[in-house]
């Protein structure tokens, strides 16, 4: 049996992806360090020119990314924080995102951002904490939240291959998973949802770590309900398909996401739900409130994101 | 080898004749009409674009600026697929898709025009560092204006370059105004004080001197090309038009008249002209007027863009959204 953990399986993405193609490099704040794990080794193995430490200068070498996109490269960037995106949201959402359409279509930027450690980390307070992966679905960007380490796997390495930019959040509520790996590493397709586990009364549509959430509370309501999750792993672009398949089945929908509430992600999968599927009950959401910005006391963080109790009960309300 | 068409004098000379004459054409059509959402006009900084691009190589680089149109000339880029462009038809070089401030030719090493100040100079120098990397003897010249000198990520972008030693060749078209605000009182040092501080060696010239302006750009760039690393050029110039087109509606008094009309007075496409042979000058202007009457002819007789596919070229991966509620 081989465990392979979330940090681990994004590094072994990075690694094959610069052993496979030598456009690949990347770029980033103590990548040569590997301090946030996803690097690690790889300036030793692959060369300072390649993995790349960049001064504390996220615009510029973003844009840098940008640029090198443009002529040929396959830029790897990697944020440490995700507030880091705000500041570079410029760079990505009115560059990187824009050039293919706005050149009609002569250039292409296959730039790919990840933040190895999205959400809260426990601690680390107002600035250290979100995840803003709605606002990239938002402008359009491909944005990607893979919740086990082979769809970590999977989708780093489709990113990194995509001809477009991509942000991977891989949530730090995730880093800590460990798989049984069976079967070989490979791609996972962009835009496709994934079943973790089947059932017939309600949907529970959860995103990133929250995954595992909603599979323990679906274990423990087994007696009650059969609940069906389903982990888009792509929020943009969702596979629509796969969610109106899954309703077509159980009628009844609870979204689980960790961002913030009003014009969040989870929004998006009821208005989908409420357009183009037909449900037996109102749907619910357990998200972040509002704009919500997560205090330091552990408590006040852990009051502010969605939690099983509250899982459970947005179940049984849909169930009623 | 330089651009062919840049190689001597004459040929400098036609190109400041075209982005002037193409200009004035590109005035009348925001006018007429024919360009909707106006131009940023570069009349007055011809022997900027041209003087630099003629230091440039075919293969050589650049990111260009909201006010774009005489970098993307100067480069060698067909004035009626540009002019297409600015009226929105699908034989443009963007295909309709990108207007006055994104031109772009990536045949020819055109990065796009930018609409964001400041934004080309950082996307030049991961450019410049993929050259490196790929083993490409490019340089990559970025074009920003005095506006930029105050962008964090124009500081940012100097400093990249200067670690990574990338072949960059940085050009302040200094025309004394971010739109309205006179650089004297928005500038804190200096342009190349700011490039000296992270150790490029700057240079600042008569931006109104197409020759002066090409020796500068030609030391700085080979010395790039050579592994010298970046180099930082001030052009001292002037705009003789507005900021933008729609300027003219507001009748905005923040120049004098003496001043344009001083500066004026030191017009780089007379000075271009008058050391050539009269004969030479004449000859250049017929043939880019008539140039000019078939780029008109081109753009106009090029579709407006079918709406329905105004999703096309999103994605380079060739996504195709859902349908907002338009389509």
């Amino acid at each position: 049996m081989t465990l392979l953990s979330y940090a681990k399986a994004m590094n072994r993405a990075l690694a094959d992806a610069l052993a496979a193609d030598p456009a690949v490099c990347v770029f980033g704040e103590d990548v040569g360090a590997g301090l946030a794990g996803l690097t690690l080794g790889l300036q030793q193995r692959f060369g300072a020119e390649r993995v790349v430490d960049t001064p504390l200068s996220e615009q510029a070498f973003t844009s840098a990314g940008v640029g090198a996109a443009l002529s040929g490269m396959r830029p790897v960037i990697e944020l440490q924080i995700p507030s880091l995106l705000f500041l570079v949201f410029e760079q990505l959402a009115n560059q990187a995102h824009k050039f293919s359409l706005m050149t009609g279509g002569q250039a292409r930027v296959p730039l790919t951002v990840v933040v190895p450690g999205s959400g809260s980390r426990s601690g680390w307070a107002g600035q250290h904490s979100d995840q803003p992966y709605g606002l990239f679905a938002h402008v359009g960007i491909k944005t990607l939240v893979p919740a086990t380490p082979t769809d970590a796997y999977g989708l780093l390495s489709s990113a990194i291959a995509d001809d477009d930019p991509v942000v991977l959040f891989a949530p730090a509520g995730a880093l800590g998973v460990r798989e049984d790996v069976t079967a070989p590493l490979g791609p996972v397709p962009l835009g496709v949802a994934r079943t973790h586990r089947a059932g017939t009364d309600v949907t529970v549509v959860a995103v990133g770590h929250l995954v595992h959430q909603a599979l323990a509370v679906a274990e423990e309501l087994a007696g009650e309900a059969s609940v069906e999750v389903l982990d888009p792993r792509t929020l943009y672009p969702l596979d629509r398909a796969a969610l109106l398949a899954s309703l077509e089945r159980t009628g009844r929908l609870v979204v689980v996401d960790d961002s913030n509430r009003f014009a969040g992600f989870a929004a998006e999968v009821l208005a989908v739900a409420a357009e183009d599927g037909r449900l037996l009950a109102p749907p619910r959401r357990v998200t972040r409130p509002d704009g919500a910005v997560l205090p330091f006391a552990l408590g006040l963080d852990r009051a502010l994101q969605p939690g099983v109790d509250q899982l459970r009960e947005a179940i049984r309300a849909v169930l009623k | 080898m330089s651009l062919p068409h840049l190689a001597d004098p004459a040929g400098r000379y036609r190109a400041m004749r075209l982005i002037r004459s193409f200009e004035e054409l590109a005035l009348e059509w925001v006018r007429s009409g024919l360009i909707v959402g106006g131009t940023h006009p570069y009349i007055g900084q011809e022997a900027v674009a041209v003087g630099v691009c003629a230091a440039l190589a075919p293969d050589d680089g650049l990111t260009s600026t909201h006010r774009g149109h005489g970098h993307v000339l100067a480069k060698g880029a067909d004035p009626g697929r540009l002019l297409a462009e600015l009226a929105g038809r699908v034989d443009g070089l963007n295909r309709g898709r990108g207007g006055s401030m994104h031109a772009a030719d990536f045949s020819l090493g055109i990065l796009g025009a930018n609409g964001i100040v400041g934004a080309g100079a950082p996307i030049a120098v991961g450019a410049a560092w993929a050259a490196q990397r790929q083993g490409r003897p490019r340089v990559v010249a970025s074009f920003f204006g005095d506006g930029a000198l105050n962008q964090g990520v124009l500081l940012e972008a100097l400093n990249l370059a200067s670690i990574w030693r990338a072949p960059v060749l940085f050009v302040c078209e200094n025309n004394g105004y971010a739109t309205t605000l006179p650089a004297g009182a928005a500038v804190g040092g200096s342009a190349c004080g700011r490039a000296e501080a992270f150790g490029i060696p700057a240079e600042t010239v008569d931006g109104m001197d197409v020759e002066a302006v090409r020796a500068a750009a030609g030391r700085m760039v080979e010395r790039a090309r050579a592994g010298g690393g970046p180099g930082f050029l001030e052009c001292l110039t002037y705009r003789f038009e507005a900021h933008h087109t729609m300027e003219r509606r507001f009748r905005l008094a923040y120049r004098t008249a003496q001043e344009v009309a001083a500066w004026r007075a030191r017009d780089p496409l007379a000075s271009a002209a008058a050391a050539l042979p009269s004969a030479t000058v004449a000859a250049i202007d017929a043939e880019v007027g008539q140039l000019l009457l078939e780029s008109a002819e081109f753009a106009l007789a090029s579709a407006e863009p079918d709406p329905l596919t105004a999703g096309d070229h999103l994605y380079a991966s060739g996504l195709r959204p859902r349908s907002g509620a338009a389509l």
